[in-house]
């Protein structure tokens, strides 16, 4: 049984992690990847510290901390339930069972899902939620876009000089994107834009070969290679538990960063905290195991 | 043995890939997909899949940087650390 349990290792999952390694606490992270939204993130400019850094650079900068203290790690395991048991928290993933007295929830926002049939079949056979990973591979290709943010746009951007032609498949009536990207896009000649449209099927043999998309009323096919979903974020918040959230699905903590459910903190992009930034979501983190600590610590006394 | 990483030059897990086999002191041949349009096809036939990165070790085919079947991969491989 651990003192402690992190589920996350972005900016709060590590930053938990730390502050968990200099407690001498005995705790295990588990996560899907290290660094989460950060590793995206191409410009920082607002970490206090750095002027300027990449995410990418910014996440090796966490895990060089981090690999100073021995840190139990379970990397690539997706966490399908927590459930308190008597004073023990047994978290469940996809791969094994852990129990420990405390857990801190960091597990951040994900790419939303369109949630239509053939998303799931064709994920990495033509569906695609990082244009700056896969956009290469996608050379020549006729290829859509989901979205009508500055993802969006900035995807399309991206599979400019790549795709032959693009569709970008807004569902709202206009772009909510700096107009800046806009202009690129209209001038290109390259992409065709759709929007109020929504997309309702994605089809295919072993990969993708298209979609099917509805606008005002009519559907239609387009024969893309390739889609890009580009639709923002969601909480990691999928798993199952008694911890309370939001109308939005973030997990609702307190300024102790305690859930709903005693023993359980969280921190970070999860939460109901007001500002998403990485440097709020390392300060987040560092609150968690603080009140975890307290809370572990309370308890031992209790039982004496 | 043969290590292969497919890559593209702006993916984050490629370069968590790359670094992970540099700070190891590993042998690995770096294929930028994005440039190669041949290795590409390559990959999506040893994959079934067109995500990046992928990583070939003596053969055994790891889709995405999971370091736990890396590690798994290279146990079963003979050792030839540079």
């Amino acid at each position: 049984m651990y003192d402690l349990i992190i589920i996350g290792a972005g900016p709060a999952g590590i930053t938990a992690s730390i502050y968990a390694a200099r407690k001498r606490m005995n705790f295990l992270v588990i996560t899907g990847n290290i660094g989460g939204q950060t590793l995206w993130t191409t410009n920082i400019e607002n970490y206090t510290g750095y002027q300027f850094i990449t995410g990418a650079e910014l996440v090796q900068k966490f895990i060089e901390q981090l690999e100073q203290s021995r840190v139990q790690l379970k990397q690539g395991e997706k966490v399908i339930s927590i459930k308190k048991e008597g004073e023990t928290l047994k978290v469940t993933t996809d791969k094994a069972a852990y129990e420990a007295r405390a857990v801190v929830i960091a597990s951040g926002k994900v790419p939303r899902k369109l949630g239509v049939p053939g998303e799931e079949e064709y994920r990495n056979k033509g569906v695609a939620y990082c244009a700056a990973c896969d956009a290469p591979l996608f050379s020549g290709m006729e290829v859509a876009v989901a979205g009508g943010g500055n993802s969006a746009l900035d995807a399309t951007l991206q599979l400019m000089n790549i795709a032959s032609h693009i569709s970008l498949i807004d569902a709202s009536p206009r772009f909510k994107a700096d107009p800046v990207m806009i202009e690129k896009i209209e001038a290109s000649g390259k992409v065709t834009v759709y929007h109020a449209a929504s997309i309702e099927r994605i089809h295919g043999d072993t990969f993708m070969q298209g979609l099917t998309v509805r606008q005002s009323g009519k559907a239609f096919e387009l024969p893309v290679k390739g889609l890009f979903v580009e639709i923002g974020y969601v909480p990691a918040s999928d798993f199952k538990s008694d911890v309370a959230l939001n109308e939005y699905g973030e997990i609702l903590v307190n300024c102790n960063s305690e859930t709903s459910v005693p023993g359980v903190f969280a921190a970070g992009d999860v939460t109901d905290v007001s500002a998403k930034q990485i440097i709020v979501a390392c300060g987040e983190g560092a609150k968690a195991t603080i009140a975890a600590f307290s809370y572990l610590e309370r308890h031992k006394q209790e039982a004496l | 043995m043969s290590i292969k990483v497919y890559s593209t030059a702006t993916c984050p897990f490629c370069t968590m890939a790359k670094n992970y086999f540099k700070k190891n002191n590993i042998t690995f041949e770096d294929i930028d997909v994005g440039n190669d349009a041949v290795q590409a096809q390559e990959m999506i036939r040893k994959s079934g899949q067109m995500g990046v990165p992928v990583i070939d070790i003596d053969g055994a085919i790891i889709i995405g940087f999971d370091q736990q079947a890396i590690e798994k991969a290279l146990k079963a491989a003979p050792a030839e650390k540079k």
